[in-house]
């Protein structure tokens, strides 16, 4: 899986469980600030992650990634 | 065999309203972070006197009326909770004699928030084999005498109440009115909820509670759908323990029923454990969003990590 089809898959995820749309997901968005994602929004959309890339984020590190970029980062690197 | 149904239902909860501006006046919270993390507007706390069993009489009292059965016709009560003043005596043997059911089987059940669907599960069955003609199922919960108020994770969350249902055979003619139950456990997950000793108070791992009931729960539910012979989307009322709207909502999202279908009682009685699956079928009958003879997918899930789901017979 390319970098670009994770964060394809990954703005699905997103606008899915947050709404947001998915042309507003860019590598450099920053959760918390720029999409006004809540942890539990993280954790669900780690539960999506896992399913669509079958990459599980455990929620220790869940709260180090901050940005689009960071969980596409840890997908690739773990699948 | 013969097949069994839920005859009539009912609630109880507590006078005492506590809303989220309330809770801000005591911990460092407040109403929008409330009602965005966990869905609750306000919530139902017992009076410091009022014990599980005065609640679990109150509930069960309406669902015997609903019943139209006699007190005599009842075999076996069974009350689920996890919050009792004490271990002994339990709560089901008292609450079957006050409400002047004659010396039936009596257990209380500690499944935590899956406490009542285990207990439909266990009534159907014991109907089923013969043990018992009616059965009243219970779940009453004082949560609040075991939160820790200042801990903020948890005192916004938990609240008291009671809700019953009675189980009978259902008519030779009729389909079963209660489908199998689907059940299991989460042993190595079992410290994430916890009350440690006597002294201790509830605490939970919100976040792995989180993430376990948002993975692992829905397919437990279509499971319950599958065994009972329905699909999700003839699903008339999506019934889940009240633990937190966001959970609720993401089961239900997974399922694909629809938001209008789904019960949401949470957001008046808050996280009520046992008492809340039929709390929120009172709910949904008192709104009208009910439809007698449809099938409704109850499910709990909770400490433990138990959980339970069955299809209802909408009485």
């Amino acid at each position: 899986m390319t970098e670009q089809e994770i964060l394809s898959g990954l703005a699905d995820i997103i606008e899915e469980i947050a709404g947001t749309p998915a042309d507003e997901v860019t590598p450099e968005a920053n959760f918390v600030d720029d999409l006004d994602i809540d942890s539990l929004s993280m954790v669900e959309i780690a539960v999506a992650a896992q399913d669509k890339f079958g990459v599980e984020i455990p929620d220790e590190q869940l709260k180090d990634l901050k940005t689009v970029q960071d969980v596409v980062n840890f997908v690739s690197k773990n699948s | 065999m013969i097949g069994t149904k839920i005859l009539g239902f009912g609630g109880y909860q507590p006078d005492k309203v506590v809303t989220n501006d309330d809770l801000a006046k005591i911990v460092d919270t407040n109403d929008e972070w409330i009602r965005s993390r966990v869905g609750i507007q306000s919530r139902r706390v017992a009076g410091d006197d009022e014990t599980v069993a005065d609640m679990a009489e109150a509930a069960g009292a309406k669902a015997l009326a609903a019943s139209g059965l006699e007190p005599s016709e009842v075999d076996l009560v069974i009350v689920a909770t996890c919050s009792p003043e004490s271990p002994l005596p339990n709560v089901s043997a008292t609450v079957a004699h006050r409400l002047g059911i004659p010396a039936p089987g009596a257990y209380d059940l500690n499944a935590a928030c899956a406490g009542f669907c285990y207990g439909i599960g266990a009534a159907s069955d014991s109907v089923r084999a013969g043990s018992a003609r009616n059965v009243l199922v219970i779940g009453a919960e004082k949560m609040t005498s075991w939160i820790d108020w200042t801990d903020r994770s948890t005192c916004i969350i938990f609240a008291d109440g009671a809700g019953a249902a009675v189980v009978g055979q259902a008519g030779a003619d009729e389909q079963p009115g209660i489908g199998p139950v689907v059940w299991g456990s989460a042993g190595d997950l079992a410290q994430k909820i916890t009350i440690d000793g006597r002294d201790g108070s509830l605490r939970q791992d919100g976040q792995s509670v989180f993430r376990w009931a948002t993975s692992a729960i829905a397919p437990v539910a279509l499971e319950a759908c599958r065994r009972a012979g329905v699909t999700p989307a003839e699903i008339s009322a999506f019934v889940s323990h009240q633990a937190n709207l966001r959970i609720v909502e993401s089961i239900a999202k997974k399922l694909g029923i629809p938001r209008e279908r789904v019960a949401d009682d949470i957001i008046q009685s808050g996280n009520t454990s046992s008492a809340s699956i039929p709390l929120a079928l009172s709910r949904m009958a008192e709104q009208g969003r009910l439809q007698p003879g449809t099938p409704a997918l109850l499910i709990g899930f909770g400490a433990g990590m138990c959980y339970a789901s069955q299809v209802i017979t909408v009485p």
